[in-house]
């Protein structure tokens, strides 16, 4: 586990409802139970990681959910403004410039503003010395981004903004960034994917896009809900034998048991796709079978990633 | 489950914009594709617009990866898939820097302006990286069908994203992008040369250069001078789909799954809606899990051990299980969501075996959603 865990920034993306937010919040706790200090930051209006630590969230500020592991919900409208705070060094300047019309005009039309500083306001959570002032260091910042298409533009965010930018703090901010993205030593991306066609087309095609648009590689594929596959080739021989006799109970179960097994082959038929097409390592998380993922579906999801990764 | 269900084809009687939206990867792709296929087979003439759609349902429709045309399905195949009809099917896959390209040629009053506009730096990225042009051009797209009154019906899937409300305030973010006095700010600022625009306003603007560069600031005028003459027709436009969104012949089907989580997304999706004063038409909750007609218990663990041996049979027992358990989780969130969102505006249509792929497993969704079979397995 020491890599993924020993960097500074960690993004989590994949297809939408592949379980980011979920494989995000063990991967944190996975990690605060490895002694890091950590937080796990989402980018979204919905605030939805403190509450699957039962937690109420707490808006534009970290919340510690047990110890050593905080949440944070970045929004970009508080982000601007804090931004502007610190590219100011006012607070009253900042409210000034932020309420203005004309600040307005350009947060509409300044492509990529609400990205630049979003990742920006990212990019500081993960420094050890914080600008925030009294803020506490985090060792590591897991980042349950947006997804695959939209979680690409964040990560480009920089690139844009020093292109449009090519001179002026804008532009020197938004290199720092960059680089700090781009060093594999500090920053990873993760995908978090399904065995299924579309999420696995996507992770190939994450992969390739992180390389050829951003020149950064793909960490880890974590493939989320694998279900089990109880029956072995046998097994599923000699249940397809009997599947007419019995009872209609009993026909309805050995039907049910075979569709599972036809499920957890067609999963495996995608894995072994994906293998091919990423280079990245690919880990498997069992499906929690279990209703709704709750706490203790969080642990387990959390020992798997410890022990598998 | 859904006995008496709604009715799709009925739901979407007289209507000629239908909208589905929904969080990622609940099969929003799949599920437009098949309402457009099932009312062409109904004897419409519909075009499905969509967005990234995966290959294997591109290559089945013939759909053109790039090129942003409309195509038609061809109808010999469609029959023999189980969808005739007098209908015709047109699908397209939308590409938002074309289409974005498209309207600067079109709009542009000369080859000059139009030059400048797409080499700008802040047009190159706002056509191309940014989060949301996306929405932006489904929605300019949809406008540009629906006026060329060539289909009776049109199927728009819109992109994911994480709330799944973007597009609805696209047109809304158009209208701001070329507000007129942004427009003029800017304009004035590039042509006074970044000072001498009246006092109040040269305080801010100073203030401005010292957070962003100043050539962030004079490509943004260039941007607004060489677009400004084209404002009038960007906020005709903004307005004609905002009118078109709001229109009684429109409709919003809000696709979801039965997991858990999707239940806050569609009850956050419903009230955005109804506070937009957008038409929603319906919920479709897709790859629900049906029980199996059969509960594990010590009687059918006795018969199965019988006909299989016991260790296959506490397999079997334990398949049993989980489906069963899935299976209520599903039906419980349904009947949640029926509570607080929909009434009876919702369609559960069946996981199918398998990823849909293909015309056949179109025809089969179709089925579902269109003559949904009441369920009459056991508790």
């Amino acid at each position: 586990m020491a890599t993924l865990l020993d960097r500074r920034l960690v993004f989590v993306t994949g297809k939408g409802g592949v379980g980011k937010t979920t494989v995000a919040a063990a991967l944190g706790l996975a990690a605060a139970r490895a002694g890091r200090r950590t937080l796990v930051c989402e980018v979204a209006d919905q605030e939805r990681i403190a509450a699957v630590f039962g937690v109420p969230a707490a808006g534009f500020s970290e919340v510690e959910v047990e110890p050593g592991l905080s949440a944070f919900s970045v929004n970009p409208d508080d982000a601007i403004e804090e931004w502007l705070r610190y590219q100011l060094r006012s607070r009253t300047l900042a409210g000034l410039l932020g309420s203005s019309r004309v600040f307005q005009y350009l947060a509409a039309a300044a492509p990529g503003l609400a990205e630049m500083v979003t990742i920006g306001k990212l990019w500081e959570l993960a420094q050890l010395e914080r600008k925030t002032p009294s803020a506490a260091p985090y060792d590591l910042v897991i980042v349950d981004a947006p997804a695959t298409g939209h979680g690409l533009a964040l990560l480009r965010a920089p690139q844009t903004f020093a292109e449009i930018a090519r001179v002026g703090p804008i532009h020197r901010q938004a290199g720092i960034v960059e680089s700090f993205l781009g060093d594999p030593e500090r920053t990873a991306v993760v995908a978090v994917a399904l065995a299924e066609e579309m999420p696995v087309s996507e992770t190939i095609d994450l992969e390739r896009r992180l390389r050829s648009e951003l020149g950064l590689g793909l960490e880890r594929v974590l493939v989320n809900a694998v279900l089990p596959d109880r029956l072995s080739a046998a097994d599923a021989r000699a249940v397809e034998a009997v599947a007419t006799a019995g009872s209609l109970a009993a026909r309805a179960a050995l039907e049910s048991s075979l569709a599972a097994h036809a499920g957890a082959r067609a999963q495996g038929a995608q894995l072994a796709r994906l293998r091919r097409g990423v280079e990245a390592q690919t880990t498997t998380l069992p499906h929690l079978l279990t209703s709704d993922v709750g706490r203790d579906d969080l642990e387990r999801l959390a020992g798997t990633l410890e022990r598998k990764l | 489950m859904s006995a008496g269900a709604e009715n799709l084809e009925r739901l979407l009687d007289g209507r000629q914009v239908v909208i589905c939206a929904g969080s990622g990867g609940v099969g929003k792709t799949t599920v437009s594709a098949a309402i457009a296929a099932g009312m062409a087979a109904r004897g419409r003439t519909v075009c499905v617009l969509t967005i990234d759609p995966a290959r294997r349902l591109a290559d089945s429709l013939r759909m053109p990866e790039l090129g942003n045309e409309e195509c038609r399905v061809d109808p010999e195949r469609l029959r023999r898939a189980g969808l005739g009809g007098n209908g015709e099917l047109w699908a397209m896959t939308l590409d938002a820097k074309q289409t974005f390209d498209d309207i600067v040629e079109r709009e542009a009053p000369d080859a000059q302006t139009r030059d400048t506009i797409l080499a700008n730096p802040i047009y190159r990225q706002l056509s191309n990286a940014v989060a949301g042009s996306q929405e932006f051009m489904a929605m300019e797209k949809l406008h540009e069908l629906h006026r060329s009154g060539r289909y009776d019906l049109l199927v728009l899937d819109t992109p994911p994203t994480r709330n799944a409300l973007d597009f609805l305030e696209a047109p809304g973010r158009l209208a701001r992008f070329v507000d007129s006095r942004s427009l003029q700010f800017f304009r004035a600022s590039g042509r006074a040369g970044f000072g001498l625009v009246g006092r109040g306003t040269g305080a801010l603007f100073s203030v401005l250069k010292r957070a962003t560069g100043v050539d962030l600031l004079s490509d943004l005028a260039e941007f607004f001078n060489a677009i400004g003459d084209m404002s009038e027709g960007f906020r005709d436009r903004a307005r004609e789909v905002e009118a078109l969104l709001r229109d009684e012949q429109t409709t919003f089907l809000l696709v979801t799954s039965p997991r858990t989580a999707a239940i806050a997304d569609a009850r956050f999706f419903h009230r955005k809606l109804e506070e937009a004063g957008m038409p929603f038409g319906g919920l479709i909750v897709n790859r629900v899990r049906e029980a199996v007609g059969a509960m594990a218990g010590p009687e059918l663990e006795r018969e199965l051990s019988v006909l299989l041996d016991e260790r296959l049979a506490r397999k079997v027992l334990r398949d049993l299980e989980d489906r069963n358990s899935l299976a209520a989780r599903d039906a419980r969130n349904i009947e949640l969501m029926r509570g607080e969102i929909t009434g009876d505006t919702l369609i559960a249509v069946p996981e199918l075996a398998g990823d849909v792929h293909d015309l056949g497993g179109l025809a089969a969704l179709a089925r579902q959603l269109f003559e949904p079979e009441p369920q009459t397995g056991a508790e």
